[in-house]
């Protein structure tokens, strides 16, 4: 189970990357910045807008080294994938398990149960870690919160149908960001979270959990590709073209433990400011250049975090449980197991 | 004297030599590979890989006596397989009797994997140039060894046994269950394959139960 987790994130919007030798070296006006051996690496993922040499795209779909072109809004544009991945079997199953309706429930179920618990997870360190210090009534609204999502995941349990475990998604996430205020520590007015907005994020906790939902969802998809799965066919999200449905659904259970948790530290460390974010003229918010570079180092070390799998009962990098989540639904899709165990973090 | 074509559908039925040697080391293990087409890359599989390069890199020759081919591509449509000889030696006066040799990295085994893929070989040879080929080579590159290898009854029987059994697997398309065993920890698809969790899996609506607090 255990991989590199090294991504090279070029974050400078100058950037241009060749090959040389073994290496990829990347270059700012003309000048080499930085150099990385290709071996070490398992994924490039640059925010620039010139982009990469057809030399070093070509060694690194060889190599398996997924290359992923993003605009400095870390917004998807391309990436370039070599050709060791693909199982047409696996991939069959899959699309059968998709068009059945009754087919797709215990992966779906495996899915909503772990996120439910992992968001309950994120609640329950914060009522353990700041519990006595918390203003007025924010105790009980955290500790009823806990209550409801330890209730959507044990419904979840008894759930016959995708729909309805669709709508225990939606309960879930009714609570805990109902009381994701409560999380925030800071007390700082520009750090109040303003209910879920995504298109564009309006206030700028939104703008942190969308961008590390973004990098999360590079990650899912990478994951899947290289367990021979296909990102784009969901259980719990439905197919709609261009949509990643299979990442979305991988990232599910993964959001409170990787992005959410990392979002509450960040604010609540005070690592982040209020003016390493850009306020758009139209209310959209979004992180700038100098903060990108601190919150993907953040990113990169919560990654290289180690704790114990619960399925595999095996210690890991929390980075490479998107693998070991991946190979888990190729495992079951193909026989070996008769659900989904979701990533349960405690 | 070449190999002659065989209908497309034999020629798309041939299953890789090293399938044989798969299917002998572990049957979940073949179907990974040749079914999943799942790969993972260690340290042992990285420098099988490099030896055999440098082994298929060398330049066929001839010296008085017998004449030496590398990387020789192989078929057999009776067993069913196609593949690569790292060497084959034609030796006798007319340069007419085949002689395989396979360089393995490591050393000798107990099992007999690395036979069945020589003698797979050989039985490759013999279709091809119409002549018995009765023995051959296994060379370890860890003791620097050649141990020669006669295809006798036995070997060749258990050859066939393991083609058909290894073709019919793959044809079937399903992967069998993992039985943890020992030699486990030798293979680079441990971590894919997980047979400590997954020969004996718990219900997992019961496990699941169990993580929530249900």
């Amino acid at each position: 189970m255990r991989r590199m987790l090294n991504t090279l994130y070029v974050t400078s919007e100058d950037a241009w990357l060749r090959k040389d030798g073994a290496n990829v070296v990347v270059e700012i006006d003309g000048s080499e910045r930085g150099r990385a051996p290709l071996h070490m690496l398992e994924g490039v993922v640059s925010f620039g807008r010139p982009g990469a040499s057809p030399a070093l795209l070509a060694a690194c779909a060889e190599a398996g080294i997924t290359i992923s072109h993003l605009d400095p809004n870390g917004r998807f544009l391309a990436r370039v994938e070599g050709p060791r991945t693909g199982n047409v079997l696996l991939r069959r199953a899959q699309f059968r398990a998709a068009d059945n309706p009754t087919r797709g429930v215990p992966i779906v179920r495996g899915i909503v149960a772990a996120k439910a618990a992992n968001q309950r997870t994120v609640i329950r360190r914060a009522l353990r870690d700041h519990g006595d210090s918390l203003p007025g009534g924010g105790r009980e609204a955290l500790e009823a919160a806990e209550r409801r999502l330890t209730d959507v995941a044990r419904r979840t349990l008894a759930a016959t149908s995708v729909d309805l475990l669709r709508g225990l998604e939606g309960e879930a996430a009714q609570a805990y960001f109902g009381v994701f205020n409560q999380l925030l520590r800071t007390g700082d007015p520009a750090f109040v979270f303003g209910g879920r907005s995504r298109r564009p994020p309006l206030d700028r906790v939104n703008a942190l959990l969308s961008f590390f939902y973004a990098l999360l969802g590079h990650d899912c998809r990478s994951a899947l590709e290289a367990h021979g799965l296909d990102p784009q066919v969901g259980f719990l999200h439905s197919d709609r073209p261009g949509r990643a449905s299979l990442a979305l659904d991988l990232m599910e259970e993964l959001r409170p433990v990787l992005a959410d948790r990392l979002v509450l530290s960040l604010i609540n460390r005070r690592q982040l400011a209020a003016d390493d974010f850009t306020v758009e003229d139209a209310g959209g918010v979004r992180l700038n250049e100098t903060a990108r570079k601190r919150v993907l180092v953040a990113w990169q070390e919560r990654k290289r975090d180690e704790l114990t799998h619960p399925f595999f009962g095996e210690s890991m990098p929390l980075g490479v449980v998107a693998h070991a989540q991946a190979q888990l639904l190729a495992r079951h899709l193909r026989g070996d197991l008769d659900g989904y165990p979701g990533f349960v973090w405690k | 004297m070449p190999a002659s074509p065989i209908d497309r559908e034999t020629e798309e039925a041939l299953i890789p030599l090293s399938a044989l040697q798969h299917y002998l080391f572990c049957p979940r293990q073949c179907a990974l590979i040749h079914v999943e087409q799942l790969w993972a890359e260690d340290a042992a599989t990285a420098e099988g890989r490099l030896f055999h390069d440098k082994v298929d890199a060398g330049r066929a020759e001839t010296r008085p006596g017998q004449r030496v081919a590398r990387g020789v591509a192989l078929r057999s449509v009776a067993l069913g397989v196609t593949g690569k000889a790292d060497v084959v030696e034609f030796r006798g006066r007319d340069h007419l009797t085949p002689f395989p040799i396979e360089y393995k990295r490591g050393k000798p085994k107990a099992h007999r994997a690395d036979e069945v893929q020589l003698c797979a070989q050989a039985m490759c040879l013999e279709e091809a140039f119409g002549v018995p080929v009765p023995e051959g080579a296994l060379f370890y590159g860890e003791t620097r060894r050649r141990q020669g290898v006669a295809f006798d009854e036995a070997l060749r029987a258990l050859t066939r046994q393991t083609a058909d059994a290894a073709r019919s697997m793959i044809a079937s398309q399903a992967t069998p269950p993992p039985v943890h065993m020992p030699a486990c920890r030798r293979c680079s698809l441990e971590a894919l394959c997980q047979p400590a969790r997954l020969e004996a899996p718990p219900s997992v609506a019961r496990w699941l139960a169990a993580q929530i607090g249900a």
